[in-house]
């Protein structure tokens, strides 16, 4: 007997063609999976009963293991266990050596830019241990709602950039999950609390996990969310709180730091449960062993533990003030703070929290499944099983796009906060007479110049037919799909040779980069557009350059005397060493200088080039 | 007869109801597709259909029949269960005489 789930009027499928949809939080230490039921987003436990998935693969011989078996076994087996995979995700070899100090997997050295890491079953990518998580949640999705899944939702990171969003979506398609989306977890919270049916207005999310902070700053306009700003800290979370408890345990029971490592982490467990048991108790009395026998019995009082963490919450709330900032806001308008991750259940996080955005943050929904739960809803929307009037969550680009024009200046394309999917097109011509190839640099940044911005590929347009420069049509197209990812095209338009490329894992970009990127556009604003200038003027003097040359070249000798043509040799050379000054002035003027040293030159290249054309014909068939 | 439901369906039925926020009822009807002829459906009830619609009313809860669909469905009992780690709800109905493999589906 099929077990049937309750459907919105009208909205009963046919049998075996109801469109199973989920909501997966892939998270750097934990993962959940959620789908709407009967009008109900909830999350999916296991048969025993857990929600909470540890995102931790190990690869032994013949076998691979997820969640919590995994998790058993990492002190164990630490080399072949691999926890955190998201930290690795869609970065490439040379970022994992500045973050990966903490980790203690063996990395291969490859060519290709993806890292893998040395385990018993072989080379593992942090895509395929992803991939695992994804697959297991996926089949308890299936099993549970008793049938194929037609899409999922994932979330990732608002500042997640275009090789990290890719290589999650590369997971999900390994694991054999058809991805509707990719959707930022702030906004995915803020869609659990039914935010985004709400008025417009600027919502803070205030995301403390287990190991990082996030804080995200939305701004719904007219049922788009967009990303005003981001900011946080990646080693900061609920793990630094039982350090700071099981620190002060050890001062107090006069255990040493260079304790046996199985004694701190037990003094860390120690340390978590009180912490847990202090968010609704007063006090907590703790019974600890001592190390060479003996036990030390104390109490930990609220106060006392709120002292221990408070330096830790204040971290945080720098963290918020410097997001307001970034986004512009003042904290008046804010209209909600949402709390997500499990760390938000201590009463002291919330006082804080509440203190400083100067309202009760919403706590309602449980802090560890909101994102799944807003992932789920966002799934069911895209799955078809909502009423038509349902309006589709938007995302927005975090960061401009464009490309890098003559002189190393950015052509922004797509500017930052539009929303996506988008498609925009822009024309270029050549610089060169005859030029026949073009090299085309993506960059992402907010920054005047190529150089300052994110270079995210680079790829050639050959086979333009040879023309004077300027002639050449070359049609740029950046389109940005649904889950963020870039595609660049490039067309000449007379023969329509093609070229394209597609943002794949190169490097990563961390949120500290992400809002200092944004924070650099605003600091470099003036010599920003100083260097513009500079960069303009040399680009027009190498014009001038390069036209004069190449007349000088056809007719010069023809049509100059040795005098004429040594003041505009003299004139061109001023203006080739003027280029070389960093003084947009001082080109601009030898510029002009060879302009007007020039002007009979043009004017008798014109007159031969109308005589040229008028020879032979009769001066009536030009009227 | 009529339209009834067990004590754990009708304890579903309400929490779906409060967490949906609107609703009167649930619908239970039959539509002819499926791999074995009839297939069951279980909707939300906004607003009767006055004209066609019966009513019944079991654990506090009402169930929303129309007059064709309760033809099939008359003497069903709708229940909640389990199978694994999928929930959901059951109609056992006196009148069906085979269902397909899923049971989805059945013809009477």
């Amino acid at each position: 007997m099929a077990l049937l789930q309750i459907a919105e009027p009208g909205q009963a499928a046919a049998p075996h063609q109801h469109k199973l949809a989920a909501g997966i939080d892939l998270g750097t230490t934990n993962s959940l999976v959620a789908a709407v039921r009967s009008g109900q987003a909830e999350t999916l436990p296991d048969e025993q009963g857990r929600h909470l998935l540890p995102s931790v693969v190990r690869y032994t011989a013949d076998h691979v293991e997820t969640g919590h078996v995994a998790s058993a076994q990492a002190t164990r087996d630490p080399l072949n266990t691999i926890a955190s995979a998201k930290r690795l995700i869609g970065r490439a070899v040379s970022d994992i050596k500045s973050l990966g100090k903490g980790l203690p997997y063996e990395f291969v050295q490859t060519d290709s830019s993806v890292p893998r890491i040395h385990t018993m079953a072989g080379d593992v990518s942090p895509i395929e241990v992803s991939a695992e998580i994804l697959k297991v949640l996926a089949r308890r999705a299936e099993d549970t709602l008793g049938g194929e899944l037609s899409g999922v939702v994932i979330t990732v990171p608002a500042y997640f950039d275009d090789a990290q969003r890719q290589a999650t979506k590369d997971a999900a398609r390994l694991a054999g999950l058809h991805v509707f989306r990719l959707l930022n977890e702030p906004t995915a919270a803020a869609v659990a609390y039914g935010l985004d049916r709400g008025a417009d207005g600027v919502h803070a999310i205030f995301d403390l996990g287990g190991g990082t902070f996030d804080i995200s700053i939305l701004r719904l306009n007219k049922g788009v969310f967009e990303v005003l700003s981001t900011g946080g800290d990646s080693a900061l979370g609920g793990d630094d709180f039982d350090q700071a408890v099981a620190e002060w345990i050890m001062q107090q029971a006069g255990i040493a730091d260079d304790a046996e490592h199985k004694v701190l982490r037990q003094l860390m467990q120690d340390a978590r449960h009180a912490k847990e048991a202090l968010s609704d108790a007063e006090s907590v009395d703790l019974d600890i062993a001592i190390p060479g026998g003996g036990r030390w019995r104390g109490r930990l009082d609220r106060d006392t533990f709120n002292a221990l963490v408070d330096p830790l919450i204040r971290k945080t709330i720098n963290a918020c003030r410097r997001a307001l900032r970034d986004a512009g806001v003042d904290v008046e308008e804010i209209q909600d703070v949402v709390m997500v991750g499990g760390s938000t259940r201590m009463p002291r996080v919330r006082e804080k929290v509440g203190e400083f955005f100067r309202q009760p943050p919403l706590v309602d929904i449980d802090p560890d499944r909101v994102v799944a739960l807003g992932a789920a809803i966002q799934a069911d929307v895209l799955a078809g099983n909502k009423p038509d009037d349902e309006i589709l969550l938007l995302d927005v680009t975090p960061l401009s796009l464009g490309l890098e024009t003559m002189g190393g200046l950015v052509e922004k394309l797509i500017p930052r906060n539009t929303t996506i999917p988008v498609a925009r097109a822009q024309e270029f011509t050549t610089f060169k007479d005859g030029q026949t190839a073009m090299v085309v640099h993506v960059v992402q940044g907010e920054r005047e110049m190529a150089e300052h911005c994110r270079s995210l590929a680079r790829f050639e347009l050959r086979g333009i037919p040879p023309m004077v420069a300027g002639a050449a049509r070359i049609r740029v197209t950046f389109a940005v799909d649904a889950d963020g990812l870039l595609n660049v095209e490039a067309e000449e338009l007379s023969q329509g040779v093609k070229a394209s490329v597609t943002v794949k894992p190169s490097y990563g970009l961390s949120d500290e980069e992400i809002t200092g990127m944004l924070q650099a556009s605003f600091e470099h604003a003036e010599e920003d557009l100083e260097e513009r200038r500079l960069a303009e003027a040399r680009v027009e003097g190498m014009r001038v350059v390069e036209a004069l040359q190449a007349a000088l070249a056809k007719d010069g000798e023809a049509l100059l005397n040795a005098e004429e043509r040594e003041r505009i040799d003299t004139a061109l050379q001023q203006l080739v060493e003027a280029i070389e000054v960093d003084d947009a002035g001082v080109i601009d003027t030898q510029a002009k200088h060879v302009e007007k040293v020039c002007e009979f030159y043009v004017e008798r290249r014109m007159n031969t080039g109308i005589q040229e054309a008028m020879a032979g014909h009769n001066v009536n068939e030009f009227e | 007869m009529g339209i009834s439901l067990t004590e754990t369906a009708a304890e579903r039925v309400r929490s779906f109801l409060d967490n949906r926020g609107k609703g009167v009822g649930v619908r239970l009807a039959v539509k002819t597709s499926g791999c074995s002829g009839m297939a069951y459906v279980i909707e939300f009830v906004d607003e009767l259909d006055e004209e066609n619609d019966v009513v019944f009313e079991d654990h506090g809860v009402k169930l929303v029949v129309d007059k064709k669909s309760l033809l099939y469905l008359d003497g069903t009992e709708v229940d909640f269960g389990r199978e694994g780690l999928n929930e959901g709800f059951k109609f056992n109905n006196p009148n069906a005489k085979a269902s397909c493999g899923c049971g989805e589906s059945f013809t009477v």
